[in-house]
């Protein structure tokens, strides 16, 4: 069942990531993220994490790939171009990225004897876990990050009005 | 069923070599956004599977942090895509490399 489960949704974000990639107009590639982060939230909810699972569905599933969709409806931009730029970093670019791949899974493969495993029955981290961690020991940094959301609001208004008004 | 751990920690390092693929492949401007948020997600898989791994509540508190400071950063990163596509005209990250506007 867990195997299942994980296979299903570890090939619908790997498909989404790849479609992506694949995909020449913005909507499209928006339309393939909210596939890969929703299989992801599928995927915390197997490792336990159900507050996150559903902070991943409404947090950035929801509410940032909105503002994405949104951006790309409000600039109608088209499909993107093919350049000389494009072709350098394909020839570039892809040896690169399967070197890092390499070297990431061979530290993974290298110390698998060290990892654990997951079961369905591992039970689940319960909000009440997190919240008591959240707002107890680390009160300081959730306040700092309330601050910090509030800039980003201010500074995104800023950033996206006219001049001159 | 028990799946070893280590298959999560590979599915996060390939979605995160796909987003670094796609921040290289991809000429659009908003695109290559949404790839930087696909690497911060194949991130916060890893760390959902070591806060399972190690049963520290912690590490999920950390994906919790990525998640406001994505959702931060999407809204600052929207807001000057925004600005210059106005000045610009255009989204291909070809035609934007000029430190000013």
């Amino acid at each position: 069942m867990h195997l299942a489960l994980f296979l299903i949704f570890a090939a619908f974000a790997l498909a989404g990531a790849a479609n992506l990639l694949l995909q020449r107009h913005p909507i499209n590639s928006a339309l393939s993220l909210i596939v890969v982060m929703s299989s992801l939230a599928v995927l915390y909810l197997l490792l336990g994490a159900e507050f996150l699972a559903v902070a991943q569905i409404i947090v950035y599933a929801g509410a940032i790939m909105v503002l994405f969709t949104f951006v790309v409806m409000l600039l109608n931009e088209g499909v993107e171009e093919r350049t000389h730029g494009s072709r350098v970093a394909k020839a570039l670019g892809f040896p690169a990225v399967v070197v890092i791949l390499g070297v990431i899974a061979t530290v993974i493969l290298q110390s698998e004897k060290y990892l654990g495993q997951v079961s369905l029955g591992d039970g689940v981290t319960t909000t009440q876990e997190l919240s008591g961690v959240l707002f107890r020991d680390l009160l300081l940094p959730f306040e700092v990050t309330s601050v910090l959301i509030l800039i980003a609001i201010l500074g995104a208004v800023a950033l996206a009005r006219k001049d001159g008004q | 069923m028990i799946i070893p751990s280590s298959w999560y920690l590979l599915l996060s390092a390939v979605l995160f070599t796909m987003g670094v693929a796609g921040f290289l492949i991809k000429r659009s401007l908003i695109t290559v956004f949404m790839s930087i948020e696909l690497m911060l997600n194949a991130v916060n898989l890893s760390f959902v599977t070591f806060a399972h791994d190690w049963h520290a509540v912690k590490g999920q508190i950390f994906v919790f942090f990525v998640m406001m400071v994505a959702a931060a950063e999407a809204a600052v990163g929207l807001a000057i895509i925004i600005a210059i596509f106005r000045i610009r005209g255009t989204l291909n990250v070809d035609q934007i490399d000029l430190m000013k506007l």
